[in-house]
């Protein structure tokens, strides 16, 4: 019998695994802590490169963008971050969750 | 994460082993569990994440804590290399499952008509089911709908913490599976456990059809679904 493989869809570290071995500066987000509708449980990945390629995601799309700039910042200094999402955030209008959620993600910096 | 962290984290991935990673989201010190040392309240906390497949919080003195769980993938295993099985397999792998098909009539279990993305047993039922011995992150389905096939597996399927097990079949077809379980001295809670006809009641008619209302069923039987409407 041949061995099982594994589903690889959601596998975002394995992705991120492989950017870095292609000499990419890589930066991981995770999503930590989340209150009312966020679309993404804890848990949830993204990978970002400093060349600019993405994979997975910490929520349905809002916060993308801000999540990218900030592993930017990561990526640059090395200093680990943990960033506040949410209805209440003062950048509610360029980031906020139009769901209504609120959110915690964590970024560090691969390798 | 540190190189040699990652490289652990996904080796133990790779070994199928489940493991935890430990953050302190002040700083982003990380620990491996159980490979690294932790203070016990952390060890129990990712004991319990790894148990509920959930990722959690935890304050440690002043330190918050991300317990972040991963168990390896969910199985599922499919008795039958049939045409409603080409439909099910590649639908299962991106919601997470490694698949495993098993049938002895080798012309029915082939890559071509299964994909190289699955495992292929031509073993007897009985046996390949033995040595994949379903566990609680297991699903199983029945395809045949040949009591020589599928009973075999479905004997140790209903012996084992599987947490699916479904049987493609009629009504009619199903009566008479009971019959012989019972005949064979599977026990009425044993065999309860059978999700018969197969897959959810959505009127399904064609094969990929047929194969998301089993996955559907699935889905729902692992995260305790239908979800209960919350008050305004």
């Amino acid at each position: 019998m041949s061995t099982t493989q594994q589903a690889d869809s959601e596998d975002i570290l394995g992705i991120a695994a492989g950017w870095l071995n292609q000499g990419e500066t890589v930066a991981l987000a995770t999503v930590v802590e989340t209150w009312g509708s966020s679309p993404r449980p804890a848990g949830s990945r993204l990978a970002v490169t400093k060349s600019g390629r993405l994979a997975g995601s910490v929520s349905g799309g809002c916060i993308e963008g801000a999540v990218a700039d900030a592993a930017k910042q990561t990526m640059e200094s090395g200093a680990p971050q943990l960033l506040d999402f949410g209805i209440s955030d003062e950048r509610a209008w360029e980031v906020g969750l139009a769901c209504g959620g609120k959110l915690k993600v964590f970024v560090e910096k691969l390798g | 994460m540190k190189t040699a962290f990652l490289d652990r984290l996904l080796a133990a991935r790779a070994a199928k082993r489940p493991v935890a990673v430990l953050t302190r989201l002040t700083d982003g010190e990380q620990l491996l569990f159980p490979e690294d040392a932790a203070p016990a309240e952390l060890a129990a906390e990712a004991e319990a994440a790894l148990a509920a497949d959930a990722a959690r919080n935890v304050t440690l003195g002043n330190a918050a804590w991300f317990i972040h769980p991963h168990n390896p993938p969910l199985r599922l295993i499919v008795v039958g290399a049939v045409h409603i099985a080409q439909a099910l397999v590649p639908m299962a792998l991106p919601l997470g499952f490694a698949v495993t098909v098993v049938d002895p009539r080798r012309a029915f279990a082939t890559e071509e008509r299964m994909g190289d993305r699955v495992a292929i047993s031509t073993d007897w039922p009985d046996e390949a089911m033995t040595a994949l011995a379903p566990d609680a992150r297991t699903a199983v389905v029945t395809l045949t709908h040949d009591p020589k096939l599928d009973d075999p597996a479905l004997e140790i399927a209903l012996r084992s913490p599987a947490f699916y097990i479904g049987c493609l079949g009629s009504r009619r077809t199903h009566a008479k599976r009971v019959a012989r379980l019972t005949e064979a001295g599977l026990t009425e809670a044993e065999i309860a456990r059978i999700h018969a006809p197969v897959g959810l009641d959505i009127g399904a008619v064609t094969a990929p059809e047929i194969a998301v209302s089993i996955l559907a069923q699935i889905v729902s039987a692992r995260r305790g679904g239908p979800r209960k409407k919350q008050d305004p």
